[in-house]
This record gives C-alpha cells, sequence and structure tokens, in this order.
C-alpha cells in the first residue's frame, strides 16, 4: 500500500491522476435510478459514480413529535458499510465510519438543512407526526462513497410517496400509496474535496483515499449557501485550503445535482 | 378452493426470473438474481484468512454465510437493522444448502465468506438468496460439482403450487410452505423445509414439481454466467 500511496503523490504533484482524470473531474459513469425497490420501499434509487455504487431507500412511519418541536415530523438516517460491497468491511453494528457518513452527509446535510419542510410531516400538533427514515447502503466500494450516499439519500426522498394513514386505527397502510411527495425545499448536494500534498481532488478513488492528508465533504443548496461541512483525515487544513475547497464543492455541487434535478 | 392464482399463473408456473453476474464488482464473484418482485444480490469474498483463528477449520474452508435484509426491503413496516433469529437461521440454512456442491477442503483453515442482501421482498427470498449465492461462486470460478437452484413450492387447500408469493403465503384458506434446493443435474436435494401441512403422497408430487421448477431457474442461471464469461 505505501508503495501505492507513493505513486498516487508523486503523479499528482505533476497534476496527473491513476485514471487520467482532471483534478477536479468526476467519473465519467454517473447515474441515478429511481424506484429500485419500488414495491416494497415508499421510495428508493440506486447512485452509481463510476465503480462506486450505493442504494437508498425511504419508510414512513408514525411517531409522537419531539417536545422541542411539537408541529413537525422528523427524519432519520441510517447508513450501512455492507461488507458485501468491500473486503475492508466486516459484520455486526454500523462502525465508526458509517456513523460519520450518516452524521455528517444525512443528518447534517439534509435535516439540520431543513431541506424538508417538517412542518408539513406533522399530523396533529404534538400527537401524531411522519418519521421518514431513509437508510443508505453500500452496494460496491470504489472510492467517494460519501457523495454517493447524499445523492441517493437525496434522491429516494425525491422518488418517495406517503402511503396512507389511519388516524382511527393509528396504523400506516403500506399498501395504500398515495400521489403525495415529501416537500422539498432545497437540494442539497455533498461534494468531497480531498487534499494530498498541495493539490486539491474531488472524486477520489480508493488509492487516493489512502493518499490524502485531509478531506473536507461541504453540503451546498441551489443557491450556492453551505448547509453543512464535515472535516476528516488526519492532516491539517489552512483558512486558505478551506477557501478553495468551498468554491470547489459549490462548482462541483451544481454539476452533481443536475442528476437528480430532472 | 383456490383454482385461479391472483395473479393469472398456472399453477406450476414461475414468476419472471432473471439473473446478472458481477454487480459487485470488488468482489472476487457476485451475482443479482430477481423472482417476481424478490430482489437477491449475493458477493463472495475469500477464500481468506479467519480471525479469530480458533474458528478456523483444520481440514476445509469455513462457509459463511450472511443473510440480511434491507430495512426497505418488507412491504410492511421498516426491517429493523442487525441480525434477527430468522436472518441467522436463513444464513445457516443457505451455508447448508450450498456447501454440498463446493470443495471447500482445498483451502483448509481460510474462510468463503458469502453476503446476501434483499432489496425487495415479496415472498421465496431464502430461495432467491440461494440462487443468487450460488451463481456468485460460480462468478467467482470456485470449483463446484454442480450449481444449486432453489424454489419453494406448496399448498392451499389441496391444490399444488410452485414459487408462492406474499399473497399465496397469507391465504386465507391457510397454505403449507415447501423451500427446497437442489443440484443441478444430478437428485441432490440440500435444502428442505416445511410449514404447514401436507399429506406424503402429496409431498412426493411436490418434490417432483420442485425439481421441474428448479431446472427452469437453473436455466436461468447458467444463461447469466454465460453472459458474464462472454464479457
Amino acid at each position: 500500500m505505501k508503495a501505492v500511496i507513493n505513486h498516487v503523490r508523486s503523479l499528482l504533484d505533476k497534476e496527473i491522476r491513476f485514471d487520467g482524470r482532471k483534478l477536479d473531474q468526476y467519473r465519467k459513469d454517473i447515474f441515478v435510478e429511481y424506484g429500485i425497490s419500488n414495491k416494497s420501499a415508499e421510495g428508493s434509487a440506486r447512485v452509481c459514480i463510476g465503480e462506486t455504487e450505493v442504494v437508498a431507500g425511504i419508510k414512513f412511519e408514525v411517531g409522537v413529535p419531539y417536545p422541542d418541536s411539537l408541529d413537525k415530523g422528523t427524519i432519520m438516517a441510517g447508513v450501512e458499510l455492507l461488507p458485501l460491497s468491500s473486503s475492508n468491511f466486516e459484520s455486526g453494528p454500523p462502525s465508526i465510519k458509517a456513523i460519520e457518513l450518516a452524521r455528517s452527509v444525512v443528518d447534517r446535510g439534509i435535516r439540520e438543512s431543513e431541506a424538508i419542510d417538517f412542518k408539513k410531516l406533522c399530523i396533529k400538533k404534538g400527537e401524531k407526526m411522519w418519521m421518514v427514515i431513509v437508510d443508505v447502503y453500500s452496494i460496491n466500494d470504489a472510492g467517494n462513497l460519501a457523495d454517493a450516499i447524499g445523492l441517493a439519500a437525496m434522491a429516494a426522498l425525491k422518488d418517495a410517496r406517503f402511503p396512507e394513514y389511519d388516524a382511527k386505527l393509528d396504523q400506516v397502510l403500506y399498501d395504500k400509496r398515495t400521489t403525495k411527495k415529501i416537500p422539498l425545499k432545497y437540494l442539497p448536494v455533498a461534494v468531497t474535496v480531498v487534499k494530498i500534498g498541495d493539490k486539491f481532488i474531488i472524486d477520489p478513488s480508493l488509492e487516493e483515499e489512502e493518499a490524502m492528508d485531509a478531506r473536507l465533504t461541504v453540503t451546498t443548496i441551489e443557491d450556492g449557501r453551505l448547509c453543512a461541512m464535515q472535516k476528516g483525515g488526519d492532516g491539517v487544513l489552512t483558512a486558505d485550503d478551506v477557501s478553495i475547497m468551498i468554491d470547489l464543492s459549490i462548482k462541483k455541487g451544481k454539476e452533481l445535482r443536475k442528476f437528480i434535478e430532472k | 378452493m383456490y383454482d385461479k392464482r391472483f395473479d393469472g399463473r398456472k399453477m406450476d408456473e414461475l414468476r419472471e426470473c432473471s439473473a446478472k453476474v458481477g454487480v459487485v464488482p470488488s468482489a472476487k464473484g457476485s451475482a443479482m438474481f430477481k423472482i417476481g418482485n424478490t430482489i437477491a444480490i449475493a458477493a463472495v469474498r475469500g477464500p481468506r484468512n479467519l480471525y479469530p483463528k480458533f474458528l478456523a477449520l483444520p481440514d476445509k474452508a469455513l462457509l459463511r454465510c450472511n443473510y440480511n435484509m434491507m430495512s426497505f426491503s418488507g412491504s410492511g413496516d421498516r426491517v429493523r437493522p442487525g441480525s434477527s433469529r430468522r436472518d441467522r437461521e436463513i444464513s445457516l440454512i443457505t451455508q447448508k444448502a450450498l456447501e454440498p456442491v463446493l470443495m471447500l477442503d482445498e483451502f483448509p483453515g481460510s474462510v468463503v465468506d458469502i453476503f446476501i442482501e434483499l432489496l425487495q421482498t415479496d415472498a421465496g427470498t431464502r430461495c432467491a438468496g440461494i440462487c443468487a449465492a450460488a451463481m456468485a461462486l460460480a462468478d467467482a470460478g470456485f470449483k463446484m460439482k454442480g450449481l444449486v437452484s432453489a424454489v419453494s413450492v406448496g399448498l392451499i387447500g389441496n391444490k399444488m403450487l410452485v414459487d408462492l408469493d406474499n399473497l399465496e403465503e397469507h391465504h386465507e384458506e391457510g397454505n403449507t410452505d415447501i423451500p427446497v434446493a437442489m443440484i443441478s443435474g444430478e437428485d441432490g436435494i440440500t435444502l428442505l423445509q416445511m410449514d404447514g401441512f401436507c399429506k406424503p403422497e402429496q409431498m412426493k408430487k411436490l418434490l417432483e414439481l420442485a425439481k421441474k421448477a428448479c431446472s427452469k431457474i437453473h436455466e436461468v442461471q447458467k444463461k447469466a454466467l454465460l453472459e458474464g464469461f462472454e464479457k
């Protein structure tokens, strides 16, 4: 692995990447497929970025609103890095890497940014609310799971249709799906910028992830505002680095958003 | 009397099947198997080192299967993450269904992991998982005595059926559900479970139906494997 890391770094000095991409270029084959689990999930999507593949699904449940937001519904997020998708992932409860992805990309990027109009998820103030549960699973890890997970979660939310709710029985009628969509205010998109030496790259491959000094995942919305950030990796970033990384992620976020705007 | 199936199939007719190999490029072998609305994917990792070491078998590789339903794959409530008793039992019977066709003594002390994930379920998930796993093993290039194909057969009232779907599994006349796995090209049953009531002579007939259905599934598996190798 050491040799690979050295190789990645020395090539990057000359602004060359393993697979011939430019430093700020995503892999060419990005695609989003909706409704991949249409019969069971109320919303679902598959996202591929190169060979990296993730699937996301939405389930609705009805619960009691939280005491601090009696007139709002909520979203819950889970990310599982399946051992099916990489030899580096193990069976068992979510690893710290999976938890970081769920919190940074989905919780902060989508929930905390209020991309969903949570007031519209309230059924009866203080008594009943919709809980939207989004679960994202990795199918194949070929680098940059974070951006794929963010995109898949948003795509699944877009694909979702509410089931009927029988207030008298207090039951969700999963076999009766309405045409009502989740009220989305924005389309947040996460872009991860990786710093290796003095270079900044996006959409890292597995080798580039191994060689990274630091990374910054920046989630942005349509008007260019930032709505979540997460710094990772062992290295440090200067304020100038952060500024460059933010600019890059806004620019690339616009490109990535096009895949889920349709 | 259940003499007309909900989805219009003949009594001995399978739901539409499709299959594909190489769906998880980072794994040594992988496959997707879809029957009706049930979609399973499987990936094989290994043979590789097994930790902790005391789990290792001195004379052969350990075949370790892991069956999991994605949390959004059920038609009702969300499936809670983490393995349930049901998941663990299905993992076990999957291992037993596949082990007879493998030559695990070639890799003593190691582990061969098979991960099965259900993306969408409409009954017959253990059988779909076994079909996908068998294909993943073949895709990985393991020496195999044959391919394993699996299907459920059963009864609603006195009517014999092949490949029950979720509605049929919950039919009000009660039902008998018998998942069966068979080795292609020989008389070998590697999975047999039953839930419900059945007369011995019906069982004999149902096994014959299962054999015919398995050979149809085998054709689908074989075709997908050949397409995978041609790529």
